[in-house]
Protein backbone atom coordinates (compact mmCIF):
# COMPACT_ATOMS: atom_id res chain seq x y z
CA UNK A 1 0.00 0.00 0.00
CA UNK A 2 1.36 3.15 -0.99
CA UNK A 3 0.74 6.66 0.72
CA UNK A 4 -1.23 9.14 -1.30
CA UNK A 5 -2.29 12.56 -0.76
CA UNK A 6 -4.86 14.23 -2.86
CA UNK A 7 -4.23 18.04 -2.79
CA UNK A 8 -7.68 20.13 -4.35
CA UNK A 9 -6.78 23.62 -4.67
CA UNK A 10 -10.02 24.78 -7.09
CA UNK A 11 -13.03 26.03 -6.65
CA UNK A 12 -15.65 23.58 -6.33
CA UNK A 13 -17.89 25.23 -10.03
CA UNK A 14 -15.51 26.98 -11.73
CA UNK A 15 -13.01 24.73 -12.39
CA UNK A 16 -13.91 20.38 -13.89
CA UNK A 17 -10.37 20.09 -11.91
CA UNK A 18 -12.33 20.08 -8.28
CA UNK A 19 -14.47 17.04 -9.49
CA UNK A 20 -11.77 15.25 -10.76
CA UNK A 21 -9.78 15.38 -7.77
CA UNK A 22 -11.95 13.68 -6.24
CA UNK A 23 -12.47 10.92 -9.04
CA UNK A 24 -8.98 10.15 -8.50
CA UNK A 25 -9.01 9.93 -4.54
CA UNK A 26 -12.31 7.45 -5.03
CA UNK A 27 -9.97 5.32 -7.68
CA UNK A 28 -6.95 5.32 -4.82
CA UNK A 29 -9.56 4.01 -2.40
CA UNK A 30 -10.85 1.33 -4.78
CA UNK A 31 -7.24 0.19 -5.56
CA UNK A 32 -6.87 0.30 -1.73
CA UNK A 33 -4.29 2.66 -1.23
CA UNK A 34 -3.54 4.64 1.62
CA UNK A 35 -5.25 8.23 0.22
CA UNK A 36 -5.67 11.33 1.86
CA UNK A 37 -7.58 14.59 0.85
CA UNK A 38 -6.15 17.99 1.58
CA UNK A 39 -8.46 21.41 0.39
CA UNK A 40 -6.08 24.34 -0.19
CA UNK A 41 -6.32 27.65 -1.31
CA UNK A 42 -9.61 28.00 -3.29
CA UNK A 43 -10.01 24.24 -2.88
CA UNK A 44 -11.53 25.25 0.55
CA UNK A 45 -14.80 26.82 -1.55
CA UNK A 46 -15.68 23.01 -1.96
CA UNK A 47 -16.28 22.55 1.24
CA UNK A 48 -18.77 25.24 2.15
CA UNK A 49 -22.59 24.44 2.81
CA UNK A 50 -25.67 25.74 0.83
CA UNK A 51 -24.24 25.64 -2.35
CA UNK A 52 -26.78 25.05 -4.81
CA UNK A 53 -24.74 24.08 -8.49
CA UNK A 54 -27.73 22.43 -10.03
CA UNK A 55 -28.99 26.50 -10.69
CA UNK A 56 -26.02 26.46 -13.11
CA UNK A 57 -26.48 22.77 -14.70
CA UNK A 58 -23.48 20.78 -12.27
CA UNK A 59 -23.66 18.77 -10.21
CA UNK A 60 -23.25 18.47 -5.93
CA UNK A 61 -20.10 17.83 -4.97
CA UNK A 62 -21.01 18.62 -1.10
CA UNK A 63 -22.78 14.90 -1.65
CA UNK A 64 -19.68 12.88 -2.64
CA UNK A 65 -17.70 14.35 -0.34
CA UNK A 66 -20.09 13.25 2.38
CA UNK A 67 -19.64 9.51 1.41
CA UNK A 68 -15.73 9.63 1.41
CA UNK A 69 -15.83 7.75 4.42
CA UNK A 70 -18.17 5.16 2.93
CA UNK A 71 -15.69 4.72 0.56
CA UNK A 72 -12.53 4.05 3.10
CA UNK A 73 -11.13 7.60 2.64
CA UNK A 74 -10.76 8.72 6.62
CA UNK A 75 -8.73 11.08 6.60
CA UNK A 76 -9.33 14.75 5.12
CA UNK A 77 -7.93 17.82 6.32
CA UNK A 78 -8.28 21.22 5.53
CA UNK A 79 -5.24 24.09 5.26
CA UNK A 80 -6.60 26.56 8.36
CA UNK A 81 -5.40 29.21 6.55
CA UNK A 82 -6.35 29.14 3.46
CA UNK A 83 -10.32 29.59 5.61
CA UNK A 84 -8.77 32.35 7.53
CA UNK A 85 -7.87 34.27 4.38
CA UNK A 86 -11.31 33.78 3.06
CA UNK A 87 -13.21 34.31 5.79
CA UNK A 88 -14.37 31.15 5.84
CA UNK A 89 -15.83 29.81 9.67
CA UNK A 90 -15.58 25.81 10.78
CA UNK A 91 -18.95 26.30 11.13
CA UNK A 92 -20.01 26.74 7.48
CA UNK A 93 -18.12 23.95 6.39
CA UNK A 94 -19.88 20.70 5.14
CA UNK A 95 -18.07 18.39 6.56
CA UNK A 96 -17.92 18.05 10.59
CA UNK A 97 -14.75 15.45 9.96
CA UNK A 98 -12.00 17.59 8.44
CA UNK A 99 -8.75 17.82 10.67
CA UNK A 100 -7.70 21.63 10.14
CA UNK A 101 -4.09 22.16 9.38
CA UNK A 102 -1.78 25.13 10.04
CA UNK A 103 1.15 25.74 7.80
CA UNK A 104 3.52 23.52 9.42
CA UNK A 105 1.34 20.54 9.67
CA UNK A 106 0.65 20.81 6.34
CA UNK A 107 4.70 20.91 5.38
CA UNK A 108 4.84 17.66 7.44
CA UNK A 109 2.17 15.98 5.87
CA UNK A 110 3.24 16.24 2.04
CA UNK A 111 6.67 15.63 3.52
CA UNK A 112 6.03 12.58 4.95
CA UNK A 113 3.72 11.21 1.79
CA UNK A 114 5.05 9.08 -1.24
CA UNK A 115 3.09 10.77 -3.96
CA UNK A 116 1.20 13.96 -4.17
CA UNK A 117 -1.51 13.78 -6.26
CA UNK A 118 -2.37 17.69 -7.46
CA UNK A 119 -5.23 19.56 -8.59
CA UNK B 1 14.09 6.74 -10.93
CA UNK B 2 10.53 5.83 -12.14
CA UNK B 3 8.05 8.74 -13.03
CA UNK B 4 4.27 8.83 -13.36
CA UNK B 5 3.45 11.85 -15.26
CA UNK B 6 0.14 13.88 -15.10
CA UNK B 7 -0.70 16.10 -17.66
CA UNK B 8 -3.73 18.48 -16.66
CA UNK B 9 -2.94 21.46 -19.47
CA UNK B 10 -4.46 21.56 -22.64
CA UNK B 11 -2.48 21.76 -25.48
CA UNK B 12 -1.88 25.39 -26.15
CA UNK B 13 -4.03 26.62 -23.66
CA UNK B 14 -1.53 26.02 -20.33
CA UNK B 15 2.00 26.21 -20.63
CA UNK B 16 1.79 23.13 -18.41
CA UNK B 17 1.69 21.20 -21.42
CA UNK B 18 4.85 21.68 -23.50
CA UNK B 19 6.24 22.03 -20.01
CA UNK B 20 5.20 18.35 -19.49
CA UNK B 21 6.38 17.60 -22.48
CA UNK B 22 9.99 18.77 -22.23
CA UNK B 23 9.99 17.34 -18.36
CA UNK B 24 9.44 14.22 -20.48
CA UNK B 25 12.39 14.53 -22.74
CA UNK B 26 14.35 15.14 -20.02
CA UNK B 27 13.65 12.69 -17.68
CA UNK B 28 14.47 9.62 -20.33
CA UNK B 29 17.60 11.59 -21.73
CA UNK B 30 18.86 11.46 -18.32
CA UNK B 31 17.94 7.60 -18.08
CA UNK B 32 14.97 7.51 -16.07
CA UNK B 33 12.01 5.63 -16.41
CA UNK B 34 8.84 7.12 -17.19
CA UNK B 35 6.24 4.68 -15.79
CA UNK B 36 2.83 6.12 -17.79
CA UNK B 37 2.24 9.62 -18.72
CA UNK B 38 -1.18 10.29 -18.14
CA UNK B 39 -3.78 12.40 -19.76
CA UNK B 40 -6.94 14.18 -17.30
CA UNK B 41 -8.96 17.09 -17.06
CA UNK B 42 -8.34 19.28 -20.01
CA UNK B 43 -4.92 17.22 -20.81
CA UNK B 44 -7.42 14.77 -22.81
CA UNK B 45 -7.30 17.02 -25.59
CA UNK B 46 -3.24 16.48 -26.24
CA UNK B 47 -4.84 12.96 -27.86
CA UNK B 48 -6.61 14.57 -30.44
CA UNK B 49 -5.37 13.68 -33.78
CA UNK B 50 -7.19 16.48 -35.66
CA UNK B 51 -4.89 19.45 -33.90
CA UNK B 52 -4.13 21.74 -36.55
CA UNK B 53 -2.24 24.93 -35.49
CA UNK B 54 -0.60 27.72 -38.15
CA UNK B 55 2.70 26.50 -40.13
CA UNK B 56 4.81 28.81 -38.01
CA UNK B 57 4.07 27.34 -34.70
CA UNK B 58 5.45 24.50 -32.54
CA UNK B 59 3.28 21.45 -33.51
CA UNK B 60 3.05 20.31 -29.68
CA UNK B 61 0.70 17.14 -30.30
CA UNK B 62 2.54 15.93 -32.82
CA UNK B 63 5.41 16.00 -30.64
CA UNK B 64 3.91 14.04 -28.01
CA UNK B 65 3.02 11.60 -30.51
CA UNK B 66 6.47 11.07 -31.77
CA UNK B 67 7.77 11.20 -28.31
CA UNK B 68 5.68 8.64 -27.36
CA UNK B 69 6.10 6.70 -30.61
CA UNK B 70 9.70 6.68 -30.69
CA UNK B 71 10.35 6.01 -26.80
CA UNK B 72 7.25 3.47 -26.42
CA UNK B 73 5.46 5.10 -23.92
CA UNK B 74 2.59 3.94 -21.95
CA UNK B 75 -0.03 7.25 -22.40
CA UNK B 76 -3.32 6.87 -21.25
CA UNK B 77 -5.75 9.08 -22.07
CA UNK B 78 -8.63 9.17 -18.81
CA UNK B 79 -10.93 7.65 -20.55
CA UNK B 80 -14.53 9.88 -18.53
CA UNK B 81 -12.67 13.45 -19.24
CA UNK B 82 -12.42 12.41 -22.55
CA UNK B 83 -15.42 11.76 -23.80
CA UNK B 84 -16.76 14.77 -22.19
CA UNK B 85 -14.34 16.71 -23.85
CA UNK B 86 -14.92 14.56 -27.13
CA UNK B 87 -12.01 12.68 -27.26
CA UNK B 88 -12.96 9.45 -28.47
CA UNK B 89 -11.67 6.55 -29.92
CA UNK B 90 -12.87 4.33 -32.90
CA UNK B 91 -14.94 1.70 -30.42
CA UNK B 92 -15.94 4.72 -27.94
CA UNK B 93 -17.40 6.33 -31.37
CA UNK B 94 -19.73 3.42 -32.26
CA UNK B 95 -20.66 2.76 -28.94
CA UNK B 96 -21.94 6.46 -28.64
CA UNK B 97 -22.53 6.88 -32.24
CA UNK B 98 -20.71 10.18 -33.15
CA UNK B 99 -19.99 11.12 -36.37
CA UNK B 100 -16.26 11.01 -35.90
CA UNK B 101 -13.25 9.25 -33.76
CA UNK B 102 -10.40 11.94 -33.11
CA UNK B 103 -8.05 9.83 -30.94
CA UNK B 104 -4.31 9.47 -31.95
CA UNK B 105 -3.01 5.94 -32.21
CA UNK B 106 0.07 6.30 -30.08
CA UNK B 107 -2.62 6.86 -26.99
CA UNK B 108 -4.74 4.43 -25.11
CA UNK B 109 -8.50 5.38 -23.69
CA UNK B 110 -8.69 3.76 -20.24
CA UNK B 111 -9.69 4.58 -15.94
CA UNK B 112 -8.16 6.55 -13.46
CA UNK B 113 -7.45 2.97 -11.92
CA UNK B 114 -4.29 3.65 -14.60
CA UNK B 115 -3.21 6.38 -12.51
CA UNK B 116 -3.40 4.66 -9.14
CA UNK B 117 -1.78 1.78 -10.37
CA UNK B 118 1.66 3.82 -11.89
CA UNK B 119 1.61 5.98 -9.12
CA UNK B 120 2.11 2.97 -6.77
CA UNK B 121 5.06 1.55 -8.71
CA UNK B 122 7.00 4.66 -9.11
CA UNK B 123 9.32 6.59 -7.25
CA UNK B 124 7.94 9.90 -7.93
CA UNK B 125 4.02 11.24 -9.28
CA UNK B 126 4.87 14.72 -10.98
CA UNK B 127 1.67 16.29 -11.74
CA UNK B 128 1.80 19.24 -14.82
CA UNK B 129 -1.21 21.89 -15.18
CA UNK B 130 -2.95 22.36 -11.55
Amino acid sequence: MTSMLCISRHTPSGNALAREALDTVLAAAAYEQDIKLLFMDDGVWQLLKGQQPSHINQKDITKNLSALPIFGVEEVYVHEPSLQSRGISRDSLSLNNVQLLTNEQTQALIASQQHILSF
Amino acid sequence: MIFTVVVLGAPYSSAANSTALRFCRAALEQGHTLKRIFFYGDGVHTGSSLSAPPQDEYKLTEQWQSLIRENQLDAIVCIAAALRRGVLDADEQQRYQKSAANLSQDFTLSGLGQLIEASATSDRTITFGA
